[in-house]
């Protein structure tokens, strides 16, 4: 009912404004206290940066970015996903099974490999001047100089021209003042298995602890989500363990998880 | 050692190719000696080629030292035969190169006259009359059977033309009057011409070289909306365009662009050159101008005339192939990719990367391998090489407790496995050992994927460990 709600709002918005063929609207991540905060959703045809809270927590804030994307894309149109080749070189190779298998298409992925900051920003334009594409995923590796204030704004006007959304994922990067809609920095939270009543085959979703450091439309909080891989949403976790204190030796726990 | 080559004031000298340098240098002592570099000579002519397609398309290289246009049909773009000529001759001497050439019917006629008779024109079926009074040489055979002839008193083709078939093939072999009857004009043999011959083309001359840009761009435009209406006729797009840019002094540079799908709109043919030229490693140098652009179709595909589609797919799937087409135009067709599954149970090979301008939509479809409701039991990223890492378990062949990787220790809270995936026998070469795979999760949620490189006790007595991939 709120999603209808708010799809309601965004329709009588775009009618209100003849002159922009598609209005922005916002899509609902499935996460209620997160789309509360974002009023609705996050924002369609704008630029989002996804930070890691960690450099070891890399690979989380990826999953992140790309759930991300799909939400934003929808299930059938294309994502392009443009990375630099030293963050594959060091984060690892984009794999088409492991995207089918959190819930992606990855027949409708299209990946481009530029070799610098430069082309990765070129791909980006050209990716955000296609109507057609549901979001484009931006990963430079790094802080280049190319990725500064002007230019954030610049893929913002990007984005907002063809309702294209943007996800810039920053591997190797600390979080730096930009025109983006939101920030998010993530880290990986533990998953549900493991526990006693859960049993042991069940554990490792994609849980994130994400932050959300920056809303230009709203406030800002910090969610233990869980992305549901067959319904592509996120949704609450249900037993959020944040952090679990690391045990001195980590064996203790580690043998409690294999029950022995 | 012996002279390859000499130049008109060493011929004046009375030296001549053949000749050996000790002679050469007792004749004239102060003799400029350079050695040959056949393969310089070969690329040169190699180039002198490319330049010369303004004047046909059809160029075959006759080395070491021959060109043969096919001027079938092309003659009249130059106002005539003996004005084609002319043209050549003018455009290759200021060039700084010597030239001799003929017209004939055949390949060899006109090999044989460019030789020994510079600048003839022969009238249509006036081949064997042309060549009868030059001498054998001009038959381009092998020296042994020269001086065969001229031992028999054969000193013009004429005179060889004139003893019977049989005599001749019994004396030199079948292969020489195969020759003979190529040179006169009575059998046709093909030229094999560098390039296939594009199935459209079109092109356009300037007075005055070009050096902008902008002409160059608006060029190519007005060549692609010619290009498309010739297209058009054929009912069929292009998948493949080239353009030749000729220059003024003796260079050619070819530029293509490839297409997801056949085209004829101008827009996006000019666009894809436009990001080509742009992207160019070494740019498009227009030195004293171009004076000709062509642009030929080289690879064309049926295209029916259809309505504009209403259907938002097709137009959705359309403006997808223009940016895959425009990405790999500029980055080159091996960055932009598409995945496509593999039927195979390896984990780095289930998925391929191909070049997605390229690739066709694959029979197999994407299926997930976890039940639903179940964890991805495929990471995210994999990395190329696996990375060896440092591991303690309890048992040999049991999961891990910790492990280092990138030099940080890794508490193991959750650990699935072994997925044990033995390698492909009946492909490999050598045998690979068996991997058991492990999902981890360690003590801050952060997931991997590692496994250990053969069967404890069986395969090996110490399993090494590698990170294959990291999950979300």
């Amino acid at each position: 009912m709120v999603e209808t709600a708010f799809k309601l709002v965004a329709l009588r918005a775009a009618l209100d404004r003849p002159g922009e063929a598609r209005a922005t609207s916002l899509v609902p991540l499935g996460h209620g206290p997160a789309d509360a905060c974002l009023k609705g959703g996050l924002r369609q045809g704008a630029l989002h940066e996804v930070y890691a809270a960690e450099a070891s927590h890399e690979p989380a804030a990826t999953g992140f970015a790309l759930t991300l994307a799909a939400r934003m894309a929808g299930k059938r149109r294309w994502l392009l996903w443009v990375r630099q080749d030293f963050a594959a070189l060091e984060e690892g190779e984009p794999h088409g099974v492991g995207l089918a298998e959190l819930g992606l298409d990855p027949a409708h992925v299209l990946m481009v490999h530029a070799a610098n900051a430069t082309d990765v920003l070129r791909a980006t334009a050209e990716g955000l001047a296609t109507a057609s594409l549901g979001a484009v995923v931006v990963e430079p590796w790094g802080e280049p100089k190319l990725f500064d204030l002007v230019t954030s704004r610049r893929l913002t006007l990007a984005a907002a021209r063809n309702n294209v959304t943007a996800i810039l994922l920053r591997p190797g990067a600390e979080p730096w003042p930009s025109a983006a809609e939101t920030r998010w920095l993530i880290r990986a939270a533990r998953s549900q298995g493991g526990q006693e009543d859960w049993g042991q085959e069940n554990w490792g979703t994609p849980v994130f602890d994400a932050s959300l450091v920056r809303n230009r439309h709203g406030t800002t909080g910090q969610w233990v989500m869980e992305w549901n891989c067959d319904d592509r949403v996120y949704r609450p976790a249900a037993h959020p363990r944040v952090m679990a204190a690391a045990p001195a030796d980590g064996s203790a726990t580690a043998r409690a998880a294999f029950g022995r | 050692m012996r002279l390859s080559a000499v130049d008109a004031q060493a011929a004046k000298l009375g030296l001549s190719p053949g000749m050996a340098l000790a002679d050469a240098r007792a004749m004239i002592p102060a003799l400029d000696v350079i050695a040959a570099d056949e393969a310089a000579d070969r690329k040169l002519l190699e180039r002198i080629a490319d330049w010369c397609e303004r004047f046909s398309p059809l160029v075959a290289l006759d080395a070491p030292h021959g060109l043969f246009f096919d001027v079938t049909g092309t003659t009249h773009l130059f106002g005539g035969e003996r004005a084609m000529l002319e043209t050549v001759r003018r455009a290759i001497a200021n060039q700084g190169f010597s030239i001799r050439l003929a017209l004939a019917g055949t390949g060899a006629a006109a090999r044989a006259l460019a030789a020994y008779a510079d600048g003839t024109i022969v009238e249509p079926g006036c081949d064997a009359q042309s060549v009868a009074p030059l001498r054998v040489a001009g038959l381009m055979v092998d020296p042994a059977i020269v001086y065969g002839l001229h031992r028999a008193g054969l000193k013009t083709i004429g005179a060889v033309a004139a003893r019977a078939r049989h005599e001749l093939a019994s004396r030199f072999g079948g292969a020489f009057v195969t020759q003979l009857d190529r040179t006169l004009g009575r059998e046709d043999e093909p030229i094999s011409p560098r390039h296939p011959l594009p199935d459209c083309m079109t092109e356009r001359r300037f007075a005055e070289p070009v050096v902008t840009d902008d002409v160059v761009a608006d060029t190519i435009h007005a060549l692609a909306e010619s290009i498309a209406g010739l297209l058009e006729k054929r009912g069929e797009g292009a998948r493949q365009l080239e353009a030749a840019f000729f220059r003024a002094d003796g260079q050619m540079r070819r530029i293509a662009i490839a297409m997801a799908r056949p085209t004829r709109d101008p827009a996006i043919a000019a666009r894809l050159f436009h990001e080509k030229l742009d992207a160019l490693a070494n740019p498009l140098d227009p030195g004293f101008g171009f004076d000709l652009i062509r642009l030929s179709a080289i690879t064309t595909e049926p295209l029916n005339p259809q309505a504009t589609s209403f259907d938002s797919r097709e137009n959705e799937k359309k403006e997808i192939d223009f940016l895959i087409d425009r990405l790999s135009a500029r980055f080159g067709a091996t960055r932009v990719l598409r995945f496509q599954p593999q039927d195979t149970h390896i984990p780095e090979a289930a998925s391929v990367a191909l070049p997605a301008q390229y690739s066709a939509p694959s029979k197999l479809t994407w299926t997930a391998m976890r039940a639903p409701a179940e964890a991805p039991r495929r990471p995210l990223r994999l990395f190329a090489k696996p990375e060896p890492i440092e591991v303690m378990a309890e048992i040999p062949d049991g999961p891990p407790l910790r492990f280092r990787w990138r030099r940080v220790l890794h508490a193991v809270s959750l650990a699935e496995g072994p997925e044990r995936i033995a390698m492909e026998w009946w492909r490999m070469q050598d045998s690979m050992p068996t991997r058991d795979y492990f999902r981890i999760e360690d003590e801050q949620g952060r997931r991997f994927w590692l496994y250990r490189d053969g069967l404890y006790n069986r395969e090996t007595s110490a399993p090494r460990w590698f990170m294959h991939g990291v999950f979300a």
